[in-house]
C-alpha cells in the first residue's frame, strides 16, 4: 500500500514543486527527471512486489475507511468546478458551466449527505491494475522526461507564446498522479474524482498556447469530457441510490445477470466512449493536436484515452450479449474502420497518429464490448502495445518537428538519409503498428479470432476492412521515410538527450515486448481474464452450450488464441527482420553498377530533378496518395458522426428505458 | 539456356518522322504476334535487352538516349532502325541533328530503310539476338562488359582524334 | 511437422517455380489463342526468369536490393508455412509483410513511376485484403480451425459451405495474379500505364527476385483456392487440380473480356463483392454454426 500511495500522491507533490520553478534551469530539469525516474522506479517496484508477495487472483483491497480523504476530494472537486466556471466566464463558453455543475453537484451532494459513504475498500489491486500501473508509470514517466527537452525547443521555435513551461510540466505530473489514482480505485466516486481531474487537466494542457484555435479546441475537449463525466455521475447515482453499491467490483458481481446492471453499465460505457474519443466524440482528440507534443503523447498513448478503454475492459464481463455490449462493440468497430479510412486522407503526421489512435482505441473498445475473455485478452494486449508504440511515434514526430520545423508526412521524404536515427525509430514504430511479427498486429489477430468466436459478424467485417485500410496509411508513411534521395546530406538532429532517453527505451521495449509476448500473456493477462470472467462462465455455458466458449472462459485451454508454434514462427520472422540490416552490408559488398532512377531519360543525374522542355533542371516533387475524393474528411467525417450519434442516442434510450423501468 | 529465348525490347523514338515507328509498332502488334519468339515490348529500359532506336539523335534528346542506354543492364544490344537512326538520313544536315544513334551510344546492328521494311527489321532483330547470345556468353566468362555512354564518348573522341591525325598524316603524305 | 508436411514443403520449395511457370505459360498461350495469335512457347515464363538472373545486377541505391530479397524470402516463407499445414491467418499476414518489403523497395527509388506503382500496390492490397482475411475466417467457421492440415480433413468440399467466399476469392485472384485492372502497379499486359510501376526500377536479378516471389505467391494463392475442394479423400486433390485449371481459364477469359478495367472500378467492386459475397456467406455460416 505505501508504494501505491507514493505512486498516486508523489506526482501531485512533484507537480506542486515544479509549478513554482517557472524559469528553465538545470535544477528544474534535474527535478523533473528525478521525479519521473522515481515514479518509474516505484511503478516497477510496485509491479514486482505484487507479483512476488501478493496473490492477485482475487485482487488485493485497501482502504475501507476514508472519511478525511473523501472530504478532501469533495473540496478539490468543488475547486475544479470553480476553475471551470472561471475559465468558462473568461472565454464566454457558458454551456460548459452547466455540464460541470451537472457532474459535480451530485457528487458533492452524495459526499456531504454521506449517502455514498461505504465500508467497502476504495482501492483494489489486481492483474489489470498492475498492467496499467506499468503502462502509465513507464510510458508516462518517459513522456515527462521527454517533455523537459521538448518544451525548451518549443519555446525556442514559438517565441510568440508566453513561456509557462513550469505550469506545463506540473500539469503533466498532475495528470500522471490522477491516472494512477484512476486505475487503482475501486470505488466509483473516487474514480470519478480522478476522472474529472484528467478531464480538466487535458483542457488546460490543450489550451496551453492560448491561441484562438487552442482555446476553441480545449473547450471542445472539455465539454465532451464533462458530458461523459455527467454519464459517469448518473451511473454513480443509480448505483448508490437504487442498487446500493459503491464499487466496481460489486457491480461486476452482476456478471451472471447483467440485465440488472444495464443502466450503470451503459452510462459508464458512455463516459468511457467520450474519454476514448470514439466516433461521435472523436473531435476533441483531433483538436488536441494543437497542443505541444508531450501533451498529445500523454493524452493519446499512455493516459487520458486509455482511461476510457480501461474502464470498458473492466466492465467487459457485463457486456456479453447485452445491449450495452452491442452499443460499445458497434461504436468501437465502426470507429476502427472509419477512422482508419480517414487516416488515409490526412498528411499532418500528428493527425495521422490521432486518427490511428482513435481507430486502435475503437478496436480495443470493440474487444471490450464483445465481452469474451479472449477478446479482453486481445484488448489488453492492444492497449499495452499501443501505449508503447504510439507514444514513441508521437515523440519521434515531435522530435522531427523540432529538428525541421514540420511534422507533415510529406516533409519526411527521404528521412532515412537525412535523419537516420529518427527514421530508424519511426520504422520500428510503424512496423510495430502494422505488420505481423510485431505486437499490434498479433493482438489484432487474436481479436479477430475472438470476434469470430463471439459470433459478432459485424465486428469481423469491420476488422477485416479496417485492417486493410490501416495498412495503407502506415505503409505509405513508411515509404516516404524510406525514399532515398541521393546527394542529400545527413543532418544533425537537434534532439535533446532527454528526448532520446525517452524514445530509445520505448523503442527497445517495443521490440522486447514482441519477444516476451507469450510470457506477458501467461503471467498477467490470462490470470486476469480467467478471474474477471469466472462469474460469467455459467452464462456462457447455459446460453451458448458451445464447448469452445467454455474452454475459453475457464481458461484451461489456450486462451491466448495463438498457438506456441505460431509464436515460434513469428519469432523466426522477427529475427529475420533484425538480420536484414546486417545482410545489407553483405549484399552491398558485391560491387555492382549504380544506375539512375528511371525518369523517362530526363533524370538530371541526381534522381531529384529532371530536364523540362526548356532543358532546365526542374525538381521533382513526389507526393503520397491521399484519396481525398474517396474518403476525404469532408465526405466521410460528417456522415459517420451523424450515424454514430443517432445510433448512440437510440441505444442510450433503449438501455435507459430498459434499465430504469424493468 | 540462351538469352535470346526471351528478348525483351524497348522502343525509343528519337527525332523520327514516325514512319519507322509505325513499322516497329506494327511488327509488335498481335497481328504479327512477336510474343511467339518470347519478345515483349517492355517500355522500360531496366527490363529490356534490345534497344530499338528510330530517328536521328538531336541535341535535345542525346542525353535521354544516353541515359536510357545506361539504365539497361548487360548484356544488351542496340538496333538502329531506319536510315535516320543509322546516320541521320535526310535530316543529316539539319542544324539540330547530331547524326545517327552511334553518335551517342554504341550500335550493334544497323537496319537501313526509309521507312524500315518489316522484313529488314526482323532480319536485324535476328542478327541482334545472335550478338546478344555472344555477349551473354562472353559476359558469363567475365570477358565482356559493354561500354557506358560516357566511356563510349571518350572512345569516340579518341578515334576522332586518331582519324583527324590520320587525316593530317594523309595530307602530309 | 509430419513426414507429409515436410515433403509438401520441400516439393513447394523446389518445384513451385516450375509449376507456376507452366501454369502461366499455358495461361499466356490460352490468352494468345483468345486473341487469335499463336502465343509464346510453353516454358516462356521460365526462360524469362532464367534470363533475368543471368543479367547484370544494377541498383539505384543501397537498400533497394536487400528489400527485394527480403520480399522474396518472406513470400517463400509464407508459402512454406501454408504447405507445412500452418495457420492460414499467419500465412496471410506473412504474405502482407512480404508485400510491404516490395513496396518499400519501390519507394526507396525515389522516382515517379516507382512511387505511383507502390501506391497503387497499396491500394490493390487494400482492395483485396478484406477478402483474403474473410476467406480465412470462412475456413475457420466451417471447419473450426485455421490450420491448413485440419482444414483439409473435412468430409465435404468446403466450397459447398462457402460458395460466397469462393466467388469473392476468385475475384481477388484476378487482381492478385496481376491481370486486371490494366493500370495496376505492375500489370502483366504489354502496354502498362506505369512502365511497370512498382518493379519499374528493378533490373536483372533484382527484378528476377520479385518475379520469383510472384511465382511462389501464385502457387500459394492457388493452394488456398485448392483448400475449397480438398477433403480427407485423396481423390479430391484431382478435383482441386481441375478446379484450379478452370479458375485459371476463367481468369484469362474475364481478363480478355474486360481488358480496360481501371483501379477505381477495382476498389469499388472488390469491396462490394467482398461485402456481399463474403459477408452474406459469413452471416449464414455463423448462424449455422450457432
Amino acid at each position: 500500500m505505501p508504494v501505491l500511495a507514493f505512486l498516486i500522491l508523489f506526482p501531485f507533490a512533484a507537480a506542486f514543486i515544479i509549478f513554482f520553478m517557472k524559469k528553465d534551469s538545470k535544477i528544474r530539469t534535474f527535478a523533473v527527471i528525478l521525479s519521473a525516474l522515481a515514479e518509474l522506479a516505484a511503478s516497477i517496484f510496485f509491479a514486482v512486489d505484487n507479483f512476488m508477495n501478493h496473490d492477485m487472483t482475487m485482487g488485493t483491497f485497501y482502504l475501507s475507511k476514508t472519511h478525511i480523504a473523501d472530504e478532501v476530494m469533495a473540496s478539490v472537486e468543488f475547486c475544479l468546478m470553480l476553475l471551470v466556471f472561471s475559465q468558462a466566464i473568461r472565454f464566454r463558453k457558458f454551456y460548459v458551466m452547466i455540464l460541470s455543475a451537472l457532474g459535480t453537484l451530485p457528487a458533492l451532494y452524495l459526499d456531504f449527505t454521506g449517502i455514498s459513504e461505504t465500508t467497502a475498500s476504495h482501492i483494489k489491486v489486481d492483474h489489470l491494475t498492475v498492467i496499467m500501473v506499468l503502462v502509465v508509470g513507464i510510458v508516462g514517466s518517459l513522456i515527462c522526461m521527454y517533455a523537459v527537452g521538448y518544451i525548451r525547443d518549443y519555446h525556442h521555435h514559438h517565441t510568440e507564446f508566453k513561456d509557462r513551461s513550469g505550469y506545463f510540466l506540473a500539469l503533466l505530473f498532475v495528470f500522471l498522479g490522477a491516472m494512477m489514482g484512476l486505475i487503482s480505485s475501486d470505488n466509483l466516486s473516487w474514480m470519478y474524482f480522478f476522472w474529472e481531474i484528467t478531464s480538466v487537466c487535458s483542457f488546460l494542457l490543450i489550451g496551453y498556447s492560448q491561441t484562438r484555435e487552442a482555446v476553441t479546441n480545449s473547450f471542445r475537449a472539455l465539454w465532451m469530457n464533462l458530458l461523459g463525466g455527467c454519464g459517469f455521475m448518473a451511473a454513480i447515482v443509480f448505483c448508490v441510490g437504487v442498487m446500493e453499491i459503491t464499487n466496481i467490483s460489486q457491480l461486476l458481481l452482476f456478471a451472471a445477470l447483467p440485465s440488472m446492471a444495464i443502466f450503470p453499465v451503459v452510462m459508464l460505457s458512455f463516459a468511457a466512449l467520450t474519454k476514448s474519443a470514439q466516433l461521435p466524440f472523436s473531435g476533441w482528440l483531433l483538436g488536441a493536436m494543437v497542443a505541444p507534443t508531450p501533451t498529445s503523447a500523454l493524452l493519446h498513448s499512455a493516459t487520458m484515452v486509455k482511461a476510457g478503454v480501461y474502464l470498458l475492459l473492466r466492465l467487459s464481463p457485463l457486456m456479453y450479449g447485452t445491449h450495452a455490449g452491442i452499443m460499445v462493440s458497434v461504436i468501437g468497430g465502426f470507429t476502427f474502420f472509419a477512422a482508419s479510412l480517414l487516416a488515409i486522407t490526412v498528411s499532418d503526421g500528428k493527425k495521422v497518429l490521432a486518427y490511428s489512435t482513435i481507430s486502435n482505441l475503437g478496436l480495443i473498445t470493440a474487444a471490450a464490448g464483445c465481452g469474451m475473455p479472449q477478446a479482453v485478452w486481445a484488448g489488453i494486449m492492444l492497449l499495452i502495445f499501443h501505449a508503447v508504440t504510439k507514444s514513441m511515434m508521437f515523440m519521434s514526430v515531435g522530435a522531427y518537428e523540432n529538428s525541421t520545423g514540420s511534422r507533415d508526412v510529406e516533409d519526411m521524404h527521404g528521412m532515412i538519409v537525412r535523419y537516420p536515427r529518427l527514421a530508424f525509430v519511426m520504422t520500428i514504430g510503424i512496423f510495430g503498428m502494422s505488420v505481423v511479427p510485431m505486437g499490434m498486429c498479433v493482438a489484432k489477430w487474436a481479436a479477430l479470432k475472438a470476434f469470430i468466436d463471439s459470433g459478432y459478424v459485424y465486428l469481423t467485417l469491420f476488422l477485416c476492412f479496417g485492417s486493410a485500410s490501416t495498412l495503407f496509411y502506415w505503409i505509405k508513411w513508411l515509404g516516404k521515410i524510406f525514399s532515398v534521395s541521393k546527394g542529400s546530406d545527413k543532418h544533425e538532429d537537434t534532439v535533446h538527450g532527454s528526448e532520446w532517453t525517452a524514445i530509445c527505451p520505448l523503442a527497445c521495449i517495443a521490440i522486447i515486448l514482441c519477444l516476451v509476448y507469450p510470457l506477458i500473456s501467461s503471467l498477467v493477462v490470462i490470470p486476469y481474464t480467467q478471474n474477471a470472467f469466472s462469474g460469467s462462465v455459467n452464462r456462457f455455458v447455459t446460453s451458448e452450450s458451445s464447448e469452445g466458449v467454455f474452454s475459453l472462459a475457464s481458461g484451461t485451454d489456450n486462451v491466448a488464441a495463438i498457438s506456441t508454434e505460431d509464436f515460434i514462427i513469428m519469432g523466426v520472422m522477427l529475427i529475420c527482420m533484425c538480420v536484414l540490416p546486417l545482410m545489407m552490408k553483405y549484399v552491398n559488398s558485391v560491387q555492382e553498377r549504380r544506375v539512375l532512377a528511371y525518369m523517362s531519360g530526363f533524370n538530371t543525374g541526381d534522381d531529384r530533378s529532371f530536364y523540362d522542355s526548356f532543358g532546365e533542371a526542374k525538381g521533382q516533387y513526389l507526393a503520397n496518395w491521399y484519396m481525398r475524393d474517396f474518403f476525404g474528411e469532408k465526405k466521410l467525417l460528417m456522415p459517420s458522426l451523424m450515424l454514430t450519434t443517432v445510433f448512440l442516442l437510440v441505444m442510450l434510450t433503449v438501455c435507459t428505458v430498459g434499465g430504469l423501468f424493468i | 539456356m540462351r538469352i535470346s529465348k526471351s528478348p525483351w525490347l524497348l522502343h525509343y523514338d528519337g527525332s523520327s518522322c514516325n514512319g519507322c515507328d509505325i513499322e516497329v509498332l506494327a511488327a509488335t502488334t498481335p497481328r504479327f504476334d512477336v510474343e511467339r519468339f518470347g519478345i515483349i515490348n517492355t517500355g522500360n529500359p531496366r527490363h529490356a535487352d534490345i534497344f530499338l532506336c528510330t530517328g536521328g539523335v538531336n541535341s535535345q534528346n542525346q542525353d535521354v538516349v544516353r541515359q536510357i542506354y545506361d539504365q539497361m543492364p548487360d548484356p544488351k544490344v542496340v538496333l538502329a532502325c531506319g536510315i535516320c537512326a543509322c546516320d541521320g538520313g535526310i535530316f543529316k544536315d539539319c542544324y539540330n541533328i547530331l547524326g545517327g544513334t552511334d553518335t551517342v551510344i554504341p550500335v550493334d546492328v544497323y537496319v537501313p530503310g526509309c521507312a524500315v521494311r518489316p522484313e529488314a527489321l526482323i532480319d536485324g532483330v535476328v542478327k541482334a539476338l545472335k550478338i546478344l547470345d555472344e555477349k551473354s556468353e562472353k559476359m558469363k566468362r567475365g570477358e565482356y562488359r559493354s561500354l557506358t555512354s560516357a566511356e563510349y564518348a571518350e572512345s569516340l573522341k579518341k578515334t576522332d582524334n586518331k582519324a583527324e591525325a590520320a587525316g593530317m598524316e594523309e595530307k602530309d603524305a | 511437422m509430419t513426414v507429409y508436411s515436410t515433403a509438401a514443403v520441400i516439393i513447394y520449395l523446389v518445384f513451385s517455380p516450375f509449376i507456376a511457370c507452366l501454369f502461366s505459360g499455358v495461361d499466356r498461350i490460352v490468352t494468345a489463342r483468345m486473341q487469335g495469335r499463336r502465343g509464346p512457347k510453353l516454358m516462356q515464363p521460365w526462360y524469362d526468369i532464367v534470363k533475368l538472373f543471368s543479367k547484370e545486377s544494377t541498383s539505384v541505391n543501397d537498400i533497394q536490393k536487400i528489400l527485394v530479397m527480403a520480399h522474396c524470402f518472406f513470400a517463400i516463407f509464407s508459402g512454406a508455412i501454408f504447405f507445412a499445414g500452418g495457420d492460414v491467418l499467419l500465412v496471410l499476414f506473412a504474405l502482407t509483410m512480404a508485400e510491404v518489403f516490395l513496396i518499400l523497395a519501390a519507394y526507396s527509388v525515389n522516382a515517379a513511376y516507382s512511387e505511383i506503382g507502390a501506391q497503387r500496390e497499396l491500394l490493390q492490397m487494400m482492395a483485396y485484403e478484406p477478402m483474403t482475411l474473410l476467406t480465412a475466417v470462412g475456413f475457420y467457421l466451417s471447419t473450426g480451425s485455421f490450420r491448413v492440415d485440419e482444414i483439409i480433413n473435412t468430409e465435404l468440399p468446403l466450397v459447398i459451405k462457402m460458395p460466397g467466399f469462393f466467388i469473392g476469392f476468385c475475384f481477388i485472384l484476378i487482381v492478385k495474379f496481376r491481370k486486371s485492372p490494366f493500370d495496376l502497379s505492375t500489370s502483366h499486359h504489354a502496354h502498362q500505364e506505369l512502365i511497370k510501376g512498382l518493379t519499374g526500377d528493378l533490373s536483372g536479378p533484382g527484378y528476377g527476385f520479385s518475379e520469383l516471389a510472384e511465382l511462389y505467391e501464385e502457387i500459394l494463392m492457388l493452394g488456398i483456392a485448392g483448400l475449397f475442394f480438398i477433403t480427407s479423400d485423396p481423390i479430391s486433390f484431382l478435383w482441386a487440380f481441375i478446379a484450379i485449371v478452370l479458375i485459371m481459364f476463367c481468369m484469362s477469359l474475364i481478363d480478355n473480356i474486360f481488358p480496360r478495367v481501371k483501379w477505381e472500378v477495382l476498389l469499388k467492386t472488390a469491396w462490394l463483392v467482398t461485402l456481399f459475397a463474403g459477408g452474406m456467406n459469413l452471416v449464414i455460416l455463423s448462424y449455422i454454426g450457432k
